[in-house]
């Protein structure tokens, strides 16, 4: 049976649709069957960032509706053999879909692949409400800002009156420089507020812009983004991966002291 | 201002940070807002003018997720309530 993952924050704009696009990519890479599914409803985006645009013929809502079969809405990615992608509909609106729709297709995904991981939109409304009503797991991304950590924490509230699962957070673009000049707040004050389990830190990275700017996810590569990524995929699937030490120095000598 | 201030550190802005999502997130999950805490105050006024003369200037009441020892708690109301005379009873 497949575990359903839904990745949410509450605010908008702290890397959901890319997280969900990497972590999805990752478990794929680590031989998972994973089908990603955009649950938010007329802002499609999960699609560009993954480089499916253009491959799009039927969406969630067409499933929901019983336009077409569950198999004829599923975008194959050629680059990963395990990867899908169940598109969100861009002339529709979330009043389109109802928690237990979801929950039902949920369900029928179960059976056939090991990880379904839907993208949750901005806010605690009805699409909220419809992405999280047949997860088994949360991941809660936010970034070491005051405003997501206050939203992330609103949220966390929201899953635990839900009676989710599990419940666990990404602390997503952190600066180190920044944090070791005090003018940020580190992975420890943001599990120290929010108190509960952390499943990955992800630095800033200007190559996630650059992977977007491809749509080709970089989870897996050798970028420090990369490598974050792909240990959430393996604290995921249930491995003990220590944390990557962003402090670790990237210049010439520090490497070639290292390998040494 | 001294010399010394001058060499003073300023508290980092991730600690400002920190302890401003603290307080704000206290309210929030208590869903206890600014606008309660301050009926509460009254409330509690009340019932002790009855009893005793308190020093209403030097009065603090808050909601704390942290004993003095900086360990997390769960939330605790805390009232700090200087007074300044017990009223005598008439025997």
């Amino acid at each position: 049976m497949g575990e359903v993952i839904v990745v949410t924050s509450g605010k908008g704009g702290v890397g959901k649709t890319t997280t969900t696009a990497n972590v999805g990519t990752g478990l794929a890479k680590l031989d998972k069957k994973v089908v990603l599914i955009d649950t938010d409803i007329g802002l499609r985006n999960l699609d560009v960032v993954l480089g499916l645009e253009n491959r799009i013929v039927y969406n969630l809502v067409d499933v929901i509706e019983g336009n077409c079969r569950i198999k004829q809405a599923l975008i194959k990615d050629k680059r990963y053999p395990n990867l899908y992608l169940l598109p969100s509909a861009q002339t529709r609106d979330k009043s389109a879909v109802t928690p237990e729709e979801m929950k039902l297709l949920c369900e029928q995904l179960k059976g056939e692949f090991d990880y379904i991981i839907m993208d949750c939109p901005a806010g605690i409304e009805q699409g909220f409400k419809n992405a999280i009503a047949g997860a088994d797991r949360a991941l809660v991304v936010t970034t070491p800002e005051v405003s997501a950590v206050r939203d992330a924490d609103r949220i966390i509230g929201l899953l635990e009156a839900n009676e989710m699962k599990k419940t666990e957070l990404i602390v997503n673009r952190l600066r180190i420089d920044m944090v070791n000049r005090g003018d940020m707040m580190s992975s420890d004050d943001v599990v120290e507020i929010l108190a509960i389990d952390l499943i990955g830190i992800v630095p800033d990275d200007e190559k996630i812009v650059v992977s977007t700017n491809n749509g080709e996810p970089l989870v897996g590569d050798e970028s420090l983004a990369g490598q974050a990524y792909m240990n959430i995929c393996r604290r995921i699937c249930g491995e003990d991966v220590p944390f990557l030490d962003l402090n670790a120095k990237k210049g010439f000598f520090a490497r070639l002291f290292k390998k040494n | 201002m001294s010399v010394f201030d001058f060499f003073k550190k300023k508290p980092s802005s991730s600690n400002t940070a920190k302890s401003r999502l603290q307080l704000a997130l206290v309210s929030d999950r208590t869903g206890c807002s600014p606008e309660i805490m301050e009926k509460i105050k009254n409330d509690i006024i009340d019932v002790l003018r009855k009893y005793i003369e308190i020093d209403l200037d030097g009065l603090d009441i808050n909601i704390q997720t942290k004993n003095e020892n900086g360990e997390l708690t769960g939330p605790t109301l805390l009232a700090n309530i200087p007074i300044k005379e017990l009223k005598r009873h008439e025997r």
